[in-house]
């Protein structure tokens, strides 16, 4: 186990605190660099949005976090720093083997995941109970009995209607709301300090939506519990999350509070994001302004920023050879565009403004 | 666009729609209930008017868009259309070899751009082919013809020998558009065209629906549960709750001022990408209830929060209870629901 020295502590101490992690696919027609450096950090009782669309690492970099990646991928560097269960030592989980005692003692019980389908997260021929029970008995020194009479208490509490009879039944007589709901009652299991919700609510209706995304609000705010909630709908991220991370092939591209990123975004890709989806307030039948292009192939991810080739502040000779850094651009806001970083920093004051000159540098 | 809208013809027109699917038990496969998939629907549909269908999934809006394309033959009701130069036509009678002039007229996009492109076949045989089963067996011809229609769609002509796993998301959904278009239809149903994309390529794909009606004067069926997207495309839209038709209005009329509880509750679910926006705290309980065993009354009286003994009694019938808004709610009238754009 890897102690965490005391001098790198924050004041405000980081629940889960990920620096520069890199995941990466060594693949036969080429190298998948899917989490290419990525940095961020949650506090206890925390609500963290991850947004960003297919094929930009989000769901790789929680995996990393949880150190469930596929093979051949796996975590090439960066560290994943873990704090420790009141006041402990803290855990470089990137340091830990997938499976060591140390990592399995915090997958689940530390850290827990609800997954993207309900349909297919649970087993078709064992009970949900009988699943949930497993889930209790692997973290707590429990018997069967005191398993059970726990596993219905939990599925009372994500409002599972008749726990007592539900409990014995199979995941296919269920509902996609009352599965998901169950899943989450498993994930709560081991009553973890951070839950990572990886696009929950994808698979189901906006009503189900609504009433899963109020269980979580409500369960976050009874255990405070931190929740990493990833998703690529940036109307549940405005509803749910605290603070929020931008991610783009494998990179941050913005980070910072939720209310900074919705009404003042700094970085190209976060403004044109949000002007180019339909919003319900939103003047009708107007062409909606896009990004143009679509998002590139794992293998040929372009040279320098990402996204210079859809950007519209693209500047040439810059974006497409310089990897742009993560730098500060407001308290608690950090961009990675090279509008904003070294020379560019002059032009923080003006940062409001959608084009920068060509050639300025 | 209302107005402008009124004065067109009527293109599509659902007259009492019904499409049971029957529960069969036992070693005799008797019937012992029906799942009313769709139950009495009814609406209109006017040239070069986009009509959203809306509605949690189950609620049988794509029994309802495939009912119209023909894929299954509906229960009982009318399906009145206006082919190009002909008589209006019920295409719920008409048998497989009158449908055959007819199917060319009315399209389909599809919602997955990934499972409803074969792998293969290329973009010259997908958007070709059905050129070629309508007697175009000229190569040169549809070749030329096909490149046009690439080009509408914003896709290179150039591509038209590649397969469709060298595309993104986005160009697949196009190739499925172009596919749709190949013939010029009249009437394109849209079953959920961008809920599959991702959220910056939607709006390239909304922009392009929106460019090729205007300029190809399409009429649109769009099924879709995503409001946002409705409210921005569509100019009537008819939301729809276990089967039935719970109301109808103008996107404008509706989002504003929804009179069914049920739109209500749909508008209040969808998050609203501002976080200064308070967290709405209408919650909608319970589930959709079972097609095969509705509840009695109005099917959404276990759900409601304005439900009165009546609801529970007596099924509501769908009135017009402002001029072309239509309600199947007994309390239509005296309840005030928040919509979208006034709160």
């Amino acid at each position: 186990m890897v102690i965490r020295k005391p001098s790198m502590d924050h004041e405000t101490k980081p629940l889960l605190s990920v620096h520069d992690l890199k995941t990466y696919f060594p693949l036969d027609e080429g190298l998948v660099r899917a989490v290419d450096g990525v940095s961020f950090e949650i506090s206890p009782g925390q609500v963290l949005g991850i947004v960003g669309e297919s094929g930009c690492g989000k769901s790789v970099a929680m995996k990393a976090v949880l150190q469930i990646i596929e093979p051949p991928g796996r975590i090439v560097s960066g560290e994943i720093w873990l704090a420790g269960r009141n006041g402990g030592c803290a855990v470089d989980i990137a340091k830990l083997k997938p499976g060591s005692e140390a990592m399995r003692r915090i997958r689940g019980a530390e850290i827990a995941l609800i997954p993207q389908e309900p349909m297919s997260s649970f087993s078709p021929v064992h009970t949900i109970g009988g699943q949930i029970v497993e889930a209790i008995q692997m973290h707590r020194s429990v018997d069967k009995k005191q398993a059970r009479e726990m596993a219905i208490e939990l599925l009372q509490a994500v409002g599972v209607p008749m726990p007592e009879q539900r409990i014995d039944a199979y995941s296919w007589q269920l509902s996609g709301g009352l599965r998901q709901r169950a899943i989450i009652a498993m994930g709560l299991s081991s009553n973890p300090r951070l839950l990572i919700a990886d696009e929950p609510t994808t698979a189901i209706d906006v009503t189900t939506q609504a009433q899963i995304l109020n269980l979580l609000r409500r369960l976050q705010e009874q255990r405070n519990m931190a929740i990493i909630f990833i998703t690529h709908d940036l109307g549940v991220i405005a509803q749910m999350a605290s603070h929020v991370v931008v991610m783009y092939l494998g990179r941050v591209m913005e980070r910072g509070t939720v209310n900074d990123i919705f009404h003042a975004p700094k970085h190209p890709y976060t403004q044109a994001l949000l002007r180019s989806i339909p919003n319900v307030r939103s003047e009708p039948h107007v062409k909606l302004p896009i990004i143009s292009g679509s998002i590139p192939h794992p293998f040929n991810r372009p040279e320098g920023c990402p996204f210079h080739p859809r950007c519209e502040s693209f500047m040439a000779g810059k974006c497409d050879i310089q990897i742009p850094p993560l730098v500060p651009v407001g308290d608690n806001q950090f961009a990675s565009c090279l509008r904003y970083s070294g020379a560019a920093e002059a032009a923080l004051g003006s940062a409001n403004g959608h084009r920068i000159r060509k050639g300025k540098s | 666009m209302a107005e402008q809208s009124a004065s067109n013809s009527v293109l599509l027109e659902l007259r009492h729609l019904r499409k049971f699917f029957p529960i069969q038990k036992g070693f005799f496969r008797r019937t012992v209930g029906n799942v009313r998939a769709v139950d009495d629907v009814s609406f209109l549909i006017r040239e070069g008017e986009t009509l959203g269908l809306v509605g949690e999934s189950g609620c049988g809006k794509t029994t309802t868009a495939r009912c119209i394309l023909r894929a299954m033959k509906p229960t009982s009701g009318e399906i009145l259309f206006q082919p190009r130069d002909g008589q209006t036509v019920d295409l719920a009678q008409l048998s497989r070899s009158q449908l055959r002039p007819i199917r060319p007229q009315i399209q389909m996009i599809f919602q997955d751009p990934f499972g409803s492109l074969n792998p293969r076949m290329n973009l010259f045989d997908i958007v070709g082919e059905p050129l070629l089963v309508n007697g175009m067996t000229n190569r040169k011809q549809r070749t030329e013809q096909v490149a046009e229609i690439l080009r509408l769609v914003g896709l290179r002509p150039e591509y038209m020998q590649r397969f469709p796993h060298a595309f993104s998301g986005g160009q697949r959904q196009r190739i499925g558009i172009a596919r749709a278009l190949a013939l010029h239809p009249r009437l394109v149903v849209a079953d959920e065209p961008v809920s599959a994309l991702d959220v910056s390529v939607q709006a390239q794909v909304l922009n392009l629906l929106m460019d090729l009606q205007n300029q190809l004067g399409l009429t649109y069926l769009f099924v879709a549960h995503n409001l946002s997207v409705v409210k921005h495309i569509c100019d009537n839209v008819a939301v729809m709750y276990v089967g039935k038709l719970v109301e109808k209005a103008a996107a404008e009329e509706i989002f504003n001022y929804p009179r069914h509880p049920y739109t209500a509750a749909l508008m209040a679910a969808v998050p609203v990408s501002d976080p200064r926006v308070p967290v709405g705290d209408v919650e909608l309980k319970g589930e959709v209830p079972n097609p095969a065993d509705p509840p009695s009354g109005c099917y959404f009286h276990p759900r409601c929060g304005c439900a009165i003994d009546r609801c529970r009694a007596e099924p509501p019938l769908l009135r017009e209870v402002f001029p072309e808004h239509f309600v199947a709610c007994h309390r239509a009238e005296e309840l005030s629901l928040p919509g979208i754009c006034s709160t």
